[in-house]
């Protein structure tokens, strides 16, 4: 058992090597633009939306991209998810491997560029003002389940892709209409006090919501928010689990 | 103890409509009742055991589900009906080069290809010089791998298949790779890790192949079993299985009947090999531009029409060479 798992490892590496070649091509700067579009996005943002949205917003910069950082991992995951099985076909057809290996791999390289683009974020943080106090400590909360419910959704979306191949553009569109109305450049405050809860049905706010707490309103976000991410990643990653293991061995018939 | 066991093992296969769909189409198909999956038995009641050493040839018409069982020795299908055990780390070649990364080099697609196969860092970084120089790609192996020939490409799989020591090694339609001296040297490092006790499953279109490499035989039609055996045995029968014209063909219904044919081709090859050596010999003027199936098919109405006695002055003969 150690010893399979052990050539798994080697496995894993050797296709997280392959997708960061792949995706990067062997460019010095290819890590650099794939922080530069976040980047790019919230400055334009901020133009756009400080005049209208950010007078009464303290740290409007830091709402923006607290937005944008979970925003852009999370469709940049799940999106490389969703294609990695079916990019991969040519092999679980003809060898024998754990198919999440490769939603896996393809995840630790969005996260990588999630690292990279927080650590932007935290120097942003510092110029504007911002105090970092032990409470940032939890800030490892949601990074950490924030990668197991991407996991879990790609997984659930790789499947579905490969059974329909237009999956792809509906989920495109999916994805533009959840950057709306996941208040990543607007307060909930502009809509009516009792509809704002169901902001919190959408668990990609919830993340975001959990970054600002944290970093805008300088505290450790209550419990009932660690209680939903919690849940919303068990939700995600039980699924995604029962949807490879029921399907595992018929994949193949719809490549 | 059996390496490979197979029990009754059936297959059934999903095709149709459910490759390559949309959403849309989906949804419209099954609105208009035009959705269709066809579902058939791609290979039924399939039985043969392995011991350690064995290399198995896998003969059959195309369509005969020898790909499909190779999938389910290999763990990738799950067999709808009967059991499937398999002893040991399997290294499989199904279709080559397909898996390599285009856009990897050589270098980087061997350690993939090592990883995927199931084998450690340590184990590849030690077998790498080999593999390459094995393959002949020591110029290579900076290039990308979509810039390499297809025969390069096979060869590269092949080495790597066959030089990472697996306990069973199974190949689909490999050796006709690369030029007459690769495929030489390919045959010799076959034999060698047969003589090596590591346990072969090899799929093949060439009869002749399967008779060099193989000591058991597996005959496959259409998803069922014709026969399972030791190899001579069953190529001869398949050999004449394949010789009669289309619309002739019998397979055969029992053990003796395979039997017969097969000890029939026999005699009747060993008529075809002395005609051509000493023409002189028979009574009758030999077409050179007759087609072997014609050839043959003219061999086996001479056996026919042989008394048994005949048959077995030859079969001795044969024993007698073989021996």
């Amino acid at each position: 058992m150690i010893k399979k798992l052990e050539s798994y490892q080697f496995l894993f590496s050797e296709l997280v090597k392959r997708d960061f070649k792949k995706k990067y091509k062997r460019t010095v700067l290819g890590m650099l633009w794939s922080i530069l579009s976040p980047l790019l996005s919230v400055l334009v943002l901020m133009m756009v939306f400080s005049n209208i949205f950010g007078r009464h917003e303290p740290h409007f910069i830091i709402y923006i991209f607290s937005g944008t950082l979970v925003m852009n991992f999370y469709s940049e995951c799940t999106q490389g998810c969703m294609r990695a099985l079916m990019a991969n076909a040519s092999i679980f057809t003809k060898i024998n491997v754990p198919k999440s290996l490769f939603l896996l791999s393809k995840s630790v390289q969005s996260y990588i560029n999630f690292a990279l683009t927080l650590a932007v974020y935290f120097v942003f943080c510092l110029f504007d003002g911002i105090v970092f106090g032990m409470h940032a400590v939890s800030l490892i909360y949601p990074c950490v389940m924030l990668l197991i419910y991407n996991l879990g959704v790609g997984m659930l979306l790789s499947a579905m892709f490969v059974f329909f191949r237009d999956i792809e553009y509906l989920y495109s569109i999916f994805l533009m209409l959840l950057n709306y109305v996941s208040a990543i450049f607007y307060p909930i405050s502009i809509v009516p006090e009792n509809a704002q809860k169901y902001f919190f049905i959408n668990p990609v706010y919830v993340f975001i919501r959990y970054f600002r707490i944290v970093m805008i309103e300088g505290s450790v976000p209550p419990l009932w928010i660690h209680l939903l991410i919690l849940g919303y990643t068990a939700v995600a990653l039980l699924a995604g689990c029962l949807v490879y293991k029921k399907y595992n061995h018929e994949f193949l018939y719809y490549v | 103890m059996s390496v490979i066991e197979c029990s009754n093992v059936s297959i059934r296969y999903k095709t149709g409509d459910l490759q390559q769909i949309g959403l849309k189409d989906y949804v419209i198909k099954k609105i208009t009742r035009t959705y269709k999956v066809e579902e058939f038995w791609a290979d039924r009641d399939i039985s043969f055991s392995l011991e350690k050493g064995d290399m198995l040839g896998i003969v059959g018409t195309n369509g005969a589900g020898k790909s499909t069982l190779l999938k389910a020795i290999t763990g990738i299908m799950v067999p709808t009906k009967g059991s499937v055990v398999v002893e040991g780390k399997i290294a499989a070649l199904l279709e080559l080069a397909s898996g390599f990364d285009p856009e990897l080099t050589v270098r980087e697609n061997t350690f993939l290809r090592g990883a995927l196969l199931g084998y450690t860092k340590e184990f590849m970084e030690r077998k790498y010089n080999e593999i390459i120089s094995f393959a002949e790609l020591e110029d290579f192996q900076e290039y990308m791998f979509k810039q390499l020939s297809s025969g390069m490409k096979s060869r590269l799989a092949f080495s790597i298949a066959c030089l990472v020591e697996p306990d069973i090694l199974i190949l689909d339609e490999v050796l006709s790779v690369g030029d007459e001296a690769f495929k030489e040297k390919s045959a010799r490092r076959i034999k060698g890790i047969l003589a090596n006790g590591v346990t072969g499953i090899l799929v093949s279109h060439s009869v002749q192949q399967v008779r060099d490499l193989c000591n058991k035989c597996l005959w496959l039609d259409h998803g069922n079993q014709v026969a399972f055996g030791p190899a001579n045995v069953i190529c001869n029968a398949y050999s004449a299985y394949l010789f009669t014209p289309n619309d002739q063909r019998r397979l055969p219904a029992n053990e003796e009947e395979l039997t017969d044919v097969s000890n029939r081709f026999r005699v009747a090859w060993r008529i075809g090999v002395k005609e051509r050596a000493h023409p002189e010999d028979f009574p009758y003027k030999i077409d050179r531009n007759e087609s072997e199936t014609a050839r043959i098919q003219r061999l086996l109405k001479i056996v026919d029409g042989m008394s048994a006695e005949e048959r077995k002055a030859i079969e001795d003969e044969i024993d007698g060479v073989t021996k």
